[in-house]
């Protein structure tokens, strides 16, 4: 396994201050490896994005982070000098700026909003690369913007277009090129395509690895889509009301998933390839944030919740040996686990 | 019957709003506890008091002078005895005194009298008007807004036009040619309400027009409703923080459009006939005439400014509070840099850093692995 | 172009429909002003049928012909710039009035622009900056948003005027020294000038500004919830930038809403500029009223108007500039 680029390390995030604070985020730990992509998934209200948006400190004003670390590893300047890792939340802002976009860009889910919609595409381009390549002659800032859009299958004229002259596709292409335009070590997509039909979505995002491959960004992709992230990430976690429940390579966890409420995800997406039969999903809605149930939150929804489930909290823990970690109370080696949920990991 | 209650009450996005939608009335009673909007009401449930009860504690009448407590002329420098010009007089009104609570005018009227007088006519003539200039607002603006097209085209184009032309100089040339305006309260307050109306029936247009294509009015149009009754039941309902905010303005618009029409004389003087009434622009005139300024006779035209200014802050202050309400993004969420300092914490930017407050961890919320 | 000429039409019915309201007003309402002028003209001797008619003419009346004939007369009169002629200066209304309109454009327009540039920069650090101090400039704001133009014009006379009884800095009458300088392009002149126009200046401009802070406030803080502002704060651009990303955008709806603005200043500059006897317009237009010179009143109501509709154009072509979804949807 390459090394970390991103680490996040108990996470916590709150909306609101004192007595009225929401949890969304509790003690989230995270690692994203060099060149890989880490999908994370979860239902509507998981907290998938509370999480990303707090790792860059990018959340919005009632958003707090009230605990953890979130460790970034420069590129290596030499095979000795292990780079000293920034932590996200120390940094001041001066060091916030020289970090954002340059190492981690972020692309959100609706392009329609993340571009300026009166600022030509140039001009947006040219803020960005004059921030931060002061080196860089117009003239070469513009050819760099021209270079960047082809990159993501566009042609270079489209530059003096203002966002309302683009599709969405395209919107979200521009976003993507501007995502790259400084090399960055980390690309977060959240939900970079679910505005899209179905066949942009492939289009873009067989593009997007493709430009992955090239370029070797790592990236976190957040998705309530299991059956995605499947044929895209490396590994996948899956998170519920705030908390990481499941973390596996992909590839295991969708074919085995330990936990009762992964198993439930997966059968509430029809998988896009193959079997469609099996599309029971999971009873209840998410549960309310601020009315968080006892003991492990998804006990209500969970078809093999056991006393101890009500009274306390599962940790994640690691399963051995098999890089996957889980929490359920069922896996706390004490009760027999379902056969559903014991599948062989490949 | 339940339907479900975010769609029938919410406010379609005025500036982008929605987020929260209005859940009936559980936050129409949070209104009230915005600190803006309980010292705006306050303010206004002043001015009531003082208009409802003013004429009876007013001391004296707006009119009658003061003969006995009149200190009655100053000599003109430069005049009567000693020189060779006969005496020259004038008047000198008499400052605040325990008999005259706001002193006198130049005339021995009593201020204080005349400042209640004055806001009894002030303040109805401006709700009246605005009643008025809402009801025609209400009118147009949602009858285009709901009736679409060539009807839509024309009304809009009507109130654009009155938007368009300035107001002030209109209601100048109004006042001046309709005779006696000045004495008929109504016709003063019509007058202002053909000024006023353009801009809120333009919103309630708009609003209209985004509430038009809700599922609710559609089902009740599928329903073979009538469009009366689908406005009266439907669209109005949901229409009324929009034109309670609405009113509120007009309400400033025609005060202060009332009292510069009086203060330009155009809208009836107390002492012409048929007499006028009483009102802060009036009062403001009468000083302004009378060099109250220059006189250094404070007490005689700072108290009506100062009403219609407090007057204007508080409706002001309601008209926010109804805003952030509509629009709740307006309302200040989250960390204040107040909570911030006393966390210890520096908080610049307003965003792009979020802040890290660090809070001891609870031993409860790791949970043991069992 | 397509929105513009839509704005365009919507001036031009405005404009129509001022004019004939200013045709039929004194025809239509009762105690026509033929009456009264003819009274005038009686006290320096027996008003004949002929100096009737010289009245009316005068008046731009003529009641022996039908309204519909006198309104394409009236027209007629309009197109070649003939406002008629002003009996109480006994000059051609649209000459006067030409003499006064650099008075009022030049005060409303240098400080109009001074107040929405302050306004809209204090708007926007106080949407930026919220939740600190800075938040008690709205309530200030607000109080001076509802003070009226001429209260406030005679509090500032009272403190820094030199008819006031306080500071006595400024000049508080008329628009330059009518005693001791002879306008022209001399320097004496030009400062009494400028000396002259401070306090009215800054009247229009304490009253003005709070609306310009409040609407770009409000804009500011309702566009900072975009995403784009966040992706700009995302992509590390200097805190200038992120805050003119969010300004730019905020600034539309503030520049489409111009045109009441504009209505409101230039209500409020008349009224300053009857309280400083300032030699523009709207002083005028009060003179007028007092000395029951209609014939000059409409005029100046006309031109009032006109002046406004055209502000309200350049409004709006700035805004096609400054949008290009407008400027291309053309
Ligand atoms: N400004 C806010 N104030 C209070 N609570 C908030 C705020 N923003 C989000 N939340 C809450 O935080 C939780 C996590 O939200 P988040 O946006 O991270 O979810 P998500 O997993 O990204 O969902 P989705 O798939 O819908 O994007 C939600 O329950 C939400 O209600
Ligand atoms: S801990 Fe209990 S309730 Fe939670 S997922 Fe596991 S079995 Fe279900
Ligand atoms: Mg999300």
């Amino acid at each position: 396994m390459s090394e970390p680029v991103l680490e996040v390390r108990g996470l916590s995030v709150d909306y609101g201050y004192g007595d009225d604070a929401v949890h969304a985020v509790v003690d989230c730990d995270l690692t994203l490896r060099r060149g890989q992509v880490l999908g994370l998934a979860g239902e509507s209200g998981s907290g998938k994005t509370t999480t990303a948006m707090a790792a860059i400190r990018l959340l919005r004003s009632p958003g707090v982070i009230t605990a953890g670390q979130v460790l970034f590893h420069p590129r290596l300047a030499s095979a000795q000098s292990r780079a000293r890792a920034v932590d996200v939340l120390e940094a001041d802002e001066e060091e916030l700026r020289s970090l954002r976009w340059s190492e981690i860009s972020v692309v959100l889910q609706s392009a329609l909003n993340a571009l300026h919609p009166v600022i030509s595409i140039r001009a947006q381009f040219d803020d960005l690369l004059e921030a931060h390549r002061p080196s860089l002659s117009p003239g070469q800032r513009l050819e760099r913007a021209a270079e960047l859009l082809e990159m993501v299958g566009m042609s270079g004229d489209r530059l003096g277009c203002y966002p309302h002259q683009l599709s969405g596709g395209m919107r979200q292409r521009v976003m993507i090129a501007m995502a790259l335009a400084l090399e960055p070590q980390v690309m977060i997509l959240d939900e970079p395509t679910t505005a899209l039909d179905v066949v942009t979505q492939r289009e873009i995002l067989e593009e997007l690895m493709g430009l992955r491959d090239r370029l070797g960004f790592a990236a976190l992709f957040i998705t309530h889509d299991l059956s995605l992230l499947v044929e895209l990430a490396d590994e996948i976690a899956v998170m519920y009301a705030g908390r990481l429940v499941e973390r596996a390579p992909a590839a295991s966890l969708f074919r085995a998933p330990r936990l009762p409420y992964t198993y439930g995800l997966l059968h509430c997406f029809p998988p896009m390839h193959g079997d469609r039969s099996s599309m029971e999903g999971i009873p209840g809605s998410p549960p309310n944030l601020r009315e968080l149930p006892s003991g492990c939150s998804f006990h209500p929804r969970c078809a093999w919740a056991m006393p101890i489930c009500r009274q306390k909290t599962p940790r994640l823990r690691d399963l051995n040996g098999s890089g996957r970690a889980v929490a359920c109370w069922l896996h706390s080696g004490e009760v027999a686990i379902p056969a559903e949920l014991a599948r062989a990991d490949l | 019957m339940t339907v479900d209650g975010t769609t029938l009450t919410q406010i379609p996005p005025l500036a982008g709003a929605g987020a929260e939608p209005i859940a009936g009335k559980a936050r129409l009673l949070r209104l009230p506890r915005s600190p803006k909007v309980v010292a705006g009401l306050g303010v206004l449930a002043l001015f009531g008091l003082g208009a409802l009860i003013g004429g009876w504690i007013a001391p004296y009448s707006p009119n009658a002078t003061d003969e006995a407590g009149w200190v009655q002329h100053v000599l003109v420098t430069g005049t009567g005895p000693g020189t060779n010009l006969a005496a020259n007089y004038y008047p000198l009104p008499l400052p605040p005194s325990p008999a005259h609570w706001l002193g006198t005018t130049v005339f021995a009227q009593d201020v204080w009298s005349q400042l209640l007088a004055s806001t009894q006519a002030t303040l109805f003539v401006g709700l009246l008007a605005a009643a008025i200039a809402t009801a025609l607002s209400i009118l147009v603006g949602v009858s285009a807004g709901y009736l679409g097209g060539a009807a839509d085209e024309g009304l809009s184009l009507l109130a654009n036009v009155f938007l368009a032309i300035p107001g002030l100089p209109l209601l100048i040339v109004l006042a001046d040619y309709v005779p006696s305006a000045g004495s008929s309260i109504l016709l003063v307050a019509l007058i202002i309400a053909v000024t006023a109306w353009a801009y809120s029936a333009r919103v309630l247009r708009a609003q209209t027009l985004s509430l038009r294509n809700r599922d609710f009015v559609e089902a009740a149009r599928v329903t073979g409703e009538g469009p009366v009754r689908i406005i009266l039941v439907e669209v109005l309902p949901n229409l009324i923080p929009i034109v309670a905010a609405s009113f509120l303005f007009t309400t400033l618009y025609a005060i202060g459009a009332y009292v510069a029409i009086a203060f330009l004389g155009l809208a009836g003087s107390p002492s012409s006939s048929p007499p006028g009434l009483w009102n802060w622009g009036e009062m403001l005139r009468q000083g302004f005439a009378n060099n109250a300024v220059r006189g250094g006779w404070w007490w005689w035209w700072a108290p009506p400014g100062i009403c219609i200014a407090l007057l204007g802050t508080g409706l002001a202050l309601l008209n926010f509070g109804i805003d952030e309400f509509v629009n709740p993004r307006l309302r200040l969420a989250g960390i204040t840099a107040r909570t911030a300092r006393k966390a210890g914490v520096r908080l610049r930017a307003s965003l792009g850093a979020t802040p890290v407050l660090r809070r001891a961890r609870k031993t409860s919320e790791r949970a043991g692995a069992g | 172009m397509r929105a513009l000429l839509r704005r365009l039409s919507v001036y031009l019915v405005a404009a129509f429909v001022a004019l004939t309201f200013s045709f039929l007003l004194p025809r239509v309402v009762p105690g026509n002003p033929v009456a009264g002028a003819v009274a005038r003209a009686s006290q320096s001797g027996a008003c004949n049928a002929q100096c009737v008619r010289a009245v009316e003419e005068q008046l731009g009346f003529d009641v022996h012909t039908s309204l519909l004939s006198q309104y394409v007369q009236y027209w007629g009169h309009l197109a070649h710039g003939d406002l008629g002629h002003s009996w109480s200066e006994n000059a051609p209304v649209l000459s006067l009035i030409l003499s006064y309109v650099p008075w009022t454009l030049g005060l409303l327009g240098v400080a109009t622009l001074m107040s929405f540039l302050a306004g809209t920069a204090i708007g926007v650090l106080l949407a930026w900056r919220r939740g600190s101090w800075v938040e008690w400039v709205m309530p200030a704001a607000t109080f001076f948003q509802a003070i009226p133009y001429f209260f406030l014009a005679l509090v500032l006379v009272l403190v820094f005027g030199q008819t006031g009884t306080m500071l006595r800095w400024f000049p508080s009458l008329y628009g330059y020294d009518v005693y001791s300088d002879t306008p022209g392009l001399n320097l004496p002149f030009l400062f009494s000038v400028i000396g002259h126009a401070m306090l009215p200046a800054a009247t229009v401009v304490l009253a003005s500004m709070g609306g310009f802070i409040t609407a770009m406030r409000n804009q500011m803080v309702t566009t900072m919830d975009e995403d784009f502002v966040l992706v700009a704060a995302a992509k590390g651009l200097p805190t200038a930038r992120v805050v003119w990303y969010a300004a730019r955008n905020a600034l539309l709806p503030v520049v489409s809403n111009f045109s009441i603005a504009i209505s409101l200043v230039v209500a409020g500059q008349i009224l300053v500029e009857i309280v400083f006897n300032y030699p523009g317009i709207g002083f005028h237009l009060y003179d007028a009223l007092g000395k029951l010179d209609y014939t000059l009143v409409q005029g100046i109501f006309v031109v009032i108007t006109l002046v406004v509709l055209a502000a309200n154009l350049l409004a709006d072509v700035v805004y096609v500039l400054i949008d290009p979804r407008v400027r291309q949807a053309a």
